[in-house]
C-alpha cells in the first residue's frame, strides 16, 4: 500500500475494485465502514456483487476482465469534464500526453457496451473520485489475476496520479496483500529479479555489493518465476525443486500441469507444516514449524514489519524453518552459522536500504513501516510524499483494453472467475484444520445465477459438472442473483473441489501473474 | 498449571493484526485480540478468533520422510539433511546452478525468506526463486 489501513477511515472517497474487501480483509473493511460513517462516498466495481456494495453510493459490476476499459472510461469523463490536476500533472509526472491520446477511444457509451456499467455510472465514479478532497483506492486480486495485471494496475496509477490523489495524507493505490507476508516475501527478495528491498540483480554494483557481504560470487541473470520453473521441468532444464511452506498442488492454476511437473522433476524438496497434496509428491518431506513456534517478523499490507513470537514449542521432531534452511546451505557446502532470526534481521538491515533502521528492539510495540533507513527513522506512513516518486517522477502508461486470454464460445458458454471465501485462507492447509471454521463452511459451493440454473434444471444443492479445456470437476451448485448471469463462482480453498483443475495458466507478459479470474467453463447437472 | 500468553501476529491474512496466545502447560488454548494493536485495536476476524486451532493438530508433520522404494517414509533430521544437501550438489554439479529453483513462501517470516534465497543465490548460484505473490 503507498498509504496506511488507518488513513482509510479519514479519506473522502473510496474507490474498491476487485477486492471483496469484507471476505478477504475484514479488519480493513472496518475503516471503510467507518470512512462512509464520516461521510465519505464509496465506489464499489466487481463482477460480483459483494457486500460492500450495500453501503456503496456506487456500485457497478463491469464484464470480468473489463478493468482497463472501465478506467479509462472513467479517466476520460475525468479529462473531458477538466476534473484532473494540471498541476501536479505537469509538476511530478511525465508521459501524460501520450494517456490523453489514448482515453480519447473511451467515451462513456463505448465503455458502457464493453463493460456493461451505464455511462451515468461512468460519470458518477468520475466525479466523486476525482473530485473529493482525498480519495484511496483499494485494490486486490480482482485486479492483478488477469493476463492484464500490469495493466489493470498501471491504469490506476495513471489515475491516481492525474487526479493528485496519490503522494499525500488518506490517498494513494492500495493494493490489499490476500497471505499474511506476501510484502515480506518480496522484501526480502522472494523474486526471480530483484535482492531485498528491490535491488536488482542485474545492476552490477548492487551484485558487487551482495557478493562482499555474502562471500560468494553470483549470477546476474534473473531468475525463473514459478511457471517457468514448472515448464522448465517438463523441458527437462529444471532438475531440482525446493519448495518451502507453499502448496502449489492447490494454489497454481492447472492442476494437472503442476502434478506432472512435480513428478518429472528429480528431487522435489517440501518443507511445510502439513502433509499436503504438495508434499505427497515430494522426495524429502522436512517438517518446519507454525507461526506460533517461532521468533521472526512479518511485514504487512501497509509496510509495517511485526514481530512474531514463539508461544509454544516446536510440536514432535519439527524443526525451525531458519535452522532447517542453515543446516542444508552448511551441509550443501556454504556454510552459515546464524544463532537466531533476530541475527538474521541484523543482517537483513546491513544490506537492504529500506529495512535500514529495523532492529527488533525497536519493533516492540507498532512495529515499523518501510522505508525506514537508519536508526534515527521513525517509519514511513505513506510514500511518494509531495509527488517525490521512486524513480523521480511518476510515469504514465498509455494502456489499450484487451480481452481475456480465453472467452467463452459454443462449447464453453459460462465465465468462471475464482476467489477466496470469509472463513478460510488459500488452499486451506491452516483453516480447514480449525473445527470453527470448518462449520461455517464445510465445502466448496459453486455460485450461479438462478436464470442460467434454470435453463439446466439445477437447483441449489445439486451436484453439478464444470468443464473447461483442462479438466473438470463436480461440485454442489449454489443459486443466487449476487452473481450475473453467464458467470459462475466457486473458492479455491477446497482440494476435494479443486476450482485451479480448470483456471487458466495464460500469463501476463510482464509480471507472469496467470490469470485465476477468467475463464471459459461448461456446466453440466449431475445425473 | 502454566498459563501464559504472547503477542504475535496473524498468520493469515496481509493485514497483520496483533493477538496473543494463551496457553495452559504448552498447549494453545486461546486468542486475545490486541488492543493496542495500531492494525486492530482490539478486534479480530473469525480467522483470527480461532487460530490457535490449527497449531497443534494431530496431523502435523512432524518427522522427516525420505521417499524410498515409491514410499515416504521416517528417517532422523541427519539423514533427510544429508539427502537433500548431497541430491541438490549432485544435480548442481551434474546440470549447472540454474538447473536448481526455488519457492520462497508469503507464509514463513522475514528470516526465513531471506536465508532462502541467500542459500539459493549466494549456495547454489541461481536466481531461481520466486513466491506465490501472483496467486
Ligand atoms: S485476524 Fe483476520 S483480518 Fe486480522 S490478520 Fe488475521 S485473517 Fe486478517
Amino acid at each position: 500500500m503507498t498509504n496506511s489501513i488507518d488513513e482509510l477511515e479519514n479519506t473522502d472517497c473510496i474507490f474498491v475494485i476487485g477486492s471483496n474487501t469484507t471476505s478477504s480483509h475484514p479488519i480493513i473493511a472496518t475503516r471503510i465502514f467507518r470512512a462512509k460513517q464520516k461521510g465519505a462516498k464509496i465506489i464499489v466495481a466487481d463482477p460480483r456483487k459483494i457486500q460492500l456494495g450495500m453501503l456503496a453510493d456506487v456500485e457497478v459490476q463491469q464484464n470480468l476482465g473489463t478493468d482497463v476499459a472501465l478506467l479509462n472510461g472513467i479517466m476520460h469523463v475525468i479529462m473531458d469534464r477538466g476534473w484532473h490536476k494540471q498541476e501536479f500533472i505537469d509538476a511530478h509526472t511525465e508521459g501524460f500526453d501520450a494517456v490523453k491520446e489514448v482515453l480519447k477511444n473511451y467515451p462513456p457509451d463505448k465503455v458502457s457496451e464493453i463493460t456493461g456499467v451505464s455511462a451515468d455510472d461512468i460519470v458518477k465514479i468520475a466525479e466523486y473520485y476525482a473530485t473529493s478532497e482525498a480519495s484511496s483506492i483499494v485494490y486486490c486480486m480482482g485486479i492483478t489475476q488477469h493476463t492484464t495485471g500490469v495493466d489493470n494496475v498501471k491504469s490506476l496509477a495513471n489515475l491516481a496520479m492525474m487526479t493528485g490523489q496519490i503522494g499525500r495524507e488518506n490517498t494513494g493505490v492500495n493494493p490489499l496483500r490476500g497471505q499474511n507476508n506476501v510484502q515480506g516475501a518480496c522484501d526480502m527478495g522472494g523474486l526471480p529479479g530483484v535482492y531485498t528491498g528491490y535491488q536488482a540483480v542485474t545492476v552490477p554494483e548492487v551484485q558487487k555489493k551482495f557478493e562482499a557481504a555474502w562471500g560468494a560470487s553470483l549470477s546476474n541473470k534473473v531468475g525463473l518465476t514459478i511457471p517457468e520453473m514448472m515448464s522448465g521441468v517438463m523441458s527437462g532444464s529444471v532438475k531440482a525443486l525446493y519448495i518451502l511452506g507453499e502448496n502449489p498442488m492447490v494454489s497454481d492454476p492447472d492442476t494437472h500441469h503442476v502434478e506432472k511437473a512435480l513428478k518429472a522433476a528429480e528431487l522435489v524438496i517440501v518443507q511445510d507444516i502439513f502433509r499436503t497434496p504438495t508434499a505427497e509428491l515430494a522426495h524429502v518431506v522436512l517438517p518446519g514449524v507454525s507461526f506460533a513456534e517461532k521468533d521472526g517478523t512479518f511485514s504487512n499490507t501497509e509496510r509495517r514489519v511485526l514481530k512474531v513470537r514463539q508461544a509454544v514449542a516446536p510440536m514432535g521432531d519439527a524443526r525451525h524453518d531458519w535452522e532447517i534452511i542453515q543446516d542444508i546451505s552448511t551441509r550443501f557446502g556454504y556454510a552459515m552459522h546464524y544463532d537466531s532470526p533476530e541475527a538474521i534481521m541484523k543482517e537483513i538491515s546491513s544490506v537492504t536500504p529500506s529495512y535500514g533502521g529495523i532492529t527488533y528492539a525497536r519493533l516492540e510495540g507498532d512495529g515499523l513501516q518501510w522505508p525506514c533507513p537508519n536508526a534515527e527513522h521513525s517509519g514511513t506512513k505513506f510514500l511518494h510524499k509531495g509527488g517525490a516518486f521512486t524513480r523521480g517522477k511518476g510515469m504514465f502508461f498509455p494502456i489499450e483494453y484487451k480481452a481475456p486470454a480465453e472467452v467463452v464460445d459454443e462449447e464453453y458458454p459460462l465465465w468462471l472467475t475464482t476467489g477466496r471465501v470469509f472463513a478460510h485462507y488459500h488452499t486451506g492447509t491452516m483453516t480447514r484444520r480449525a473445527e470453527a471454521l470448518n462449520c461455517e463452511i464445510p465445502e466448496a459451493i459453486l455460485e450461479v445465477n438462478p436464470a442460467d440454473a434454470g435453463k439446466l434444471g439445477i437447483r441449489t444443492g445439486d451436484w453439478v459438472y464444470l468443464t473447461t479445456r483442462r479438466g473438470k470437476i463436480a461440485v454442489k451448485a449454489q443459486l443466487t442473483d449476487w452473481i450475473k448471469e453467464s458467470i459462475v463462482f466457486m473458492p479455491f480453498h477446497f482440494v476435494e473441489a479443486n476450482a485451479n483443475v480448470l483456471t487458466n495458466t495464460a500469463l501476463d507478459p510482464i509480471c507472469k501473474i496467470p490469470e485465476l479470474k477468467v475463464c471459459a467453463v461448461k456446466l453440466e447437472k449431475v445425473q | 498449571m502454566e498459563y501464559k500468553t504472547t503477542l504475535t501476529t496473524c498468520p493469515y491474512c496481509g493485514c497483520g493484526c496483533g493477538f496473543y496466545l494463551e496457553s495452559i502447560d504448552g498447549r494453545l488454548v486461546g486468542t486475545i485480540p490486541s488492543k493496542t494493536s495500531p492494525v486492530n485495536k482490539g478486534k479480530l476476524c473469525i480467522k483470527g478468533w480461532n487460530v490457535h486451532e490449527f497449531v497443534q493438530h494431530p496431523n502435523r508433520l512432524t518427522r522427516p520422510l525420505v521417499r524410498k522404494n515409491g514410499e515416504l517414509q521416517e528417517v532422523s533430521w541427519d539423514e533427510a539433511l544429508d539427502y537433500t544437501a548431497d541430491k541438490l550438489r549432485n544435480i548442481k554439479e551434474a546440470s549447472g546452478p540454474d538447473s536448481i529453483a526455488f519457492f520462497a513462501s508469503a507464509k514463513v517470516s522475514n528470516e526465513e525468506n531471506y536465508l532462502l534465497q541467500k542459500f539459493a543465490r549466494a549456495g547454489v548460484g541461481t536466481n531461481n526463486i520466486d513466491h506465490c505473490a501472483r496467486l
